[in-house]
C-alpha cells in the first residue's frame, strides 16, 4: 500500500526526514513513535503529499508527487493533530467536506455524497449532532467529527496525527477502539502516537523514528525495549509484558545525593 | 439499510424571497423618492408600458417619465449593482482570508483606484471620462503587485504574507496619491468628491460599462460558495481534501478584485458595505458561505440602493457623499462585530 524508499524531507534548513525506507501493507495498522521532533508528523505529511520530498514515495504503486491533489485525496485521508475548527459550519456540513475530492471543482454534492456523509455520521454516532455548529462541540466530539470527515472521504489509507493527544483517558480508549473497528472496512492505518502503551496495544507494528531516521521497526514487544526508550526518549521506564501486551511505565530515576 | 442524507444549508427559501422582496422594495423606493414623489403604482404601470404587446398606458407625464427612467433609474440600478458587488466581494475575501473583519479593499484596491483617479483628475484636464478606467487600472495593478509581492515572499503562512504585502502596496499607493493631490491643490475638491464616493452622475452608460464585469465576477464568486466552505478548514486541511489552495485563492481574489475595481471605478470608495452585509446575513440566516455569498449580492444591492436614497434626501437639495452614510452606520457595526468575534 505504502512504499517509502530513501525518502528525505527538508523543512527550511533542517532535515526532518533522512532516507527513510518503509513498507506498509494493505490493512496494516502502523504507529510511528519517537521523541518530539523525530519526524513523525513530517512522515505523515509527506505521505499525504503536503510537503515536497526527495526519494521515492508510492501509494499503491503510484508516486505521490505525480498524483494530482484530488486523486491523492481519494486515496489518503488525514486527521491532523489540531484540526481547525471552523465555527461557521455544522457538523453535517463539516463531514460533507470530506466528499470534496469526489466532486468536480465547482460542483455541488450529489445524493450519493450526502448519503456517504450520513453513513459516516452514523458510524461515529454523531447523527444527533448533525445540525449543531462545530464550535459547540467538546474535544472528544470534535475528534469524532474529524474522523467522520475522513471516513466520508472513503480513502483506503487513513493517517492519524496524534489521534489521542487532546482526549482524556476514557476518550483515548474509545477513539482507538473506534479506529480499530474501522479496519473492518479494509482501511490501512498509519498514526503517530506519544503514548507508548496505547501505541503498543492497538498498532500491530511500531516504527521508532529518531532525528528523521528509522531506528527500530517491528512488533511492539521488540521495539518497546527499556533500552530503546532510554536511548531515544532519554526516559527511564519499566516495560511490563503481560498477556501478550506491553506496558511502558515511567519510573523516576534513582538519584544518589553526594 | 437506508441512510438519511446530510443536507448542507443553502439559501433558505423564505430568506431568499425576503432578500429579493427587499431588493424590489429598494428599487421602487429609489425610483419613487426625490424632489418629485411618484407612487409605486405609477412606477410599475410606467414600467409595464415599456413592455411591448402589453398595451399598458403610463400614468406619468413625460417629465416624470424622464425623471424616473433617465435620472433615477440608472442611479438606482448602478447603486444596486455596486452594493451587490462590494458585499459579495467582501464575503469572498472574508472566506479566503478566514478573517471576518476583512473587506474587499484589503489588498489595495481602494488605494490603487484612488491613485489612478487622482492622476487623471490632476493631469488629465477637465474630462471626467478617463477617471473610471484609470481607477480600474490603478486598482487592478495594485492588487496584482500585492499578489506578486506576497507570493515572492514565501509560501508558508501564505494569507498572512499576502495581507502584509497588500498593506505595503496600499500604503505606498496612498502616499503617492497624497503627493499628487497636494501638488494639484486646485483639484482637491474634485479628488475628494471622487474619493468619498457617490452616484450623483450615474448614467445608463455607466451601468452598461460595469454590468459585464460585475455579472461575471459575482457569478464566479457565487459558484465558489462551496469551495469557500472547504477553505474554512485552513490551507493544509483543504489541501488534504484535494483542493489546490493557491489556485483557488488566486481565482477568488482575481474575481473579487476585478468586480470591486469596476464598482469603485464608477462609484468611488464606499466603505463598510462588504462588512455590514455579509455579517448581517451570518447573524440572521446562516454562517455557511453557501448562503452568505449569494444572499450578499441581493441584500448588498438593496442596502446600497436604499443608502443612496438617504444620501440624496437627507440634506436635499444638497447631496451627502454616500460613503459618509455607510461609514456612519458601518463603523459602529464593525465595532460590534469586532467585539462579538473571538
Amino acid at each position: 500500500m505504502i512504499e517509502l524508499d530513501g525518502v528525505s524531507v527538508s523543512l527550511g534548513s533542517t532535515r526532518a526526514l533522512r532516507e527513510v525506507s518503509l513498507e506498509v501493507g494493505r490493512g496494516e495498522w502502523v504507529a510511528l513513535i519517537g521523541p518530539n521532533g523525530a519526524g513523525k508528523t513530517t512522515a505523515l505529511r509527506a505521505i499525504a503529499g503536503l510537503v515536497p520530498y526527495a526519494g521515492a514515495l508510492a501509494l499503491g504503486g503510484r508516486e505521490v508527487r505525480e498524483l494530482g491533489r484530488r486523486r491523492l485525496a481519494r486515496l489518503v485521508a488525514l486527521v491532523p493533530q489540531l484540526p481547525d475548527r471552523p465555527p461557521e459550519l455544522t457538523v453535517g456540513e463539516y463531514v460533507l467536506l470530506g466528499r470534496t475530492p469526489h466532486l468536480g471543482y465547482l460542483a455541488a454534492e450529489r445524493p450519493a455524497d450526502r448519503r456517504a456523509a450520513a453513513r459516516a455520521l452514523e458510524r461515529l454516532e454523531l447523527v444527533r449532532f448533525t445540525d449543531r455548529l462545530l464550535g459547540s462541540l467538546s474535544g472528544g466530539e470534535l475528534q469524532r467529527a474529524v474522523l467522520a470527515r475522513a471516513l466520508a472521504q472513503e480513502a483506503e489509507l487513513l493517517l492519524l496525527d496524534e489521534p489521542t493527544s487532546a482526549l482524556d483517558l476514557g476518550r483515548q480508549q474509545q477513539a482507538l477502539e473506534l479506529v480499530h473497528e474501522l479496519r473492518e472496512d479494509g482501511l490501512t492505518i498509519v498514526c503517530t502516537m506519544h503514548d507508548l502503551t496505547l501505541a503498543g496495544q492497538y498498532a500491530e507494528r511500531l516504527v521508532l523514528l529518531d532525528q528523521g531516521e528509522v531506528v527500530a521497526d517491528g512488533v511492539p514487544a521488540d521495539v518497546l525495549s527499556p533500552e530503546n526508550v532510554e536511548l531515544f526518549y532519554g526516559a527511564s521506564v519499566r516495560v511490563v509484558e503481560e498477556d501478550g501486551h506491553v506496558y511502558v511505565l515511567p519510573q523516576r530515576p534513582v538519584r544518589t545525593i553526594a | 439499510m437506508i441512510y438519511a442524507e446530510v443536507q448542507p444549508r443553502g439559501v433558505p427559501r423564505p430568506w431568499g424571497l425576503c432578500a429579493v422582496a427587499l431588493l424590489l422594495l429598494a428599487l421602487l423606493v429609489g425610483l419613487g423618492v426625490g424632489s418629485i414623489g411618484i407612487g409605486p403604482g405609477g412606477i410599475v404601470e410606467s414600467a409595464l408600458s415599456h413592455v411591448p404587446f402589453l398595451h399598458v398606458r403610463s400614468p406619468l407625464s413625460s417629465v416624470e417619465e424622464a425623471i424616473v427612467w433617465q435620472l433615477r433609474a440608472p442611479r438606482v440600478v448602478l447603486s444596486a449593482l455596486v452594493g451587490g458587488m462590494l458585499a459579495v466581494a467582501g464575503a469572498s475575501y472574508q472566506g479566503v482570508f478566514r478573517n471576518p473583519l476583512v473587506d474587499p479593499y484589503l489588498l489595495g484596491v481602494a488605494a490603487g483606484a484612488g491613485l489612478g483617479a487622482t492622476l487623471v483628475i490632476a493631469y488629465g484636464g477637465a474630462s471626467g471620462q478617463l477617471v473610471p478606467p484609470a481607477a480600474f487600472g490603478g486598482a487592478a495593478i495594485s492588487v496584482a503587485l500585492a499578489y506578486a509581492l506576497g507570493r515572492s515572499a514565501g509560501r508558508a503562512r501564505a494569507t498572512t504574507t499576502l495581507v502584509l504585502a497588500g498593506v505595503t502596496v496600499a500604503t505606498f499607493m496612498a502616499a503617492a496619491q497624497t503627493f499628487v493631490q497636494q501638488q494639484h491643490s486646485n483639484q482637491l475638491q474634485n479628488v475628494y468628491a471622487w474619493l468619498l464616493g457617490g452616484f450623483s452622475t450615474a448614467t445608463w452608460h455607466d451601468v452598461g460599462v460595469v454590468t459585464p464585469y460585475i455579472a461575471v465576477s459575482s457569478a464566479v464568486l457565487v459558484m465558489h460558495r462551496r469551495v469557500l466552505d472547504v477553505l474554512s478548514v485552513g490551507d493544509e486541511e483543504a489541501a488534504s481534501l484535494g483542493v489546490d489552495v493557491g489556485r483557488v485563492r488566486l481565482a477568488i481574489v482575481a474575481a473579487a478584485t476585478i468586480g470591486t475595481a469596476a464598482a469603485v471605478a464608477v462609484s468611488g470608495l464606499i466603505a463598510f458595505v462588504g462588512i455590514i452585509v455579509p455579517h448581517a446575513i451570518r447573524m440572521l440566516v446562516s454562517t455557511s458561505y453557501r448562503a452568505v455569498v449569494p444572499l450578499s449580492f441581493v441584500v448588498g444591492g438593496a442596502f446600497l440602493a436604499l443608502t443612496d436614497v438617504l444620501a440624496r434626501t437627507i440634506l436635499s437639495p444638497q447631496e451627502l457623499p454616500i460613503g459618509v452614510i455607510t461609514a456612519f452606520f458601518g463603523a459602529p457595526f464593525f465595532a460590534f462585530v469586532l467585539r462579538s468575534t473571538r
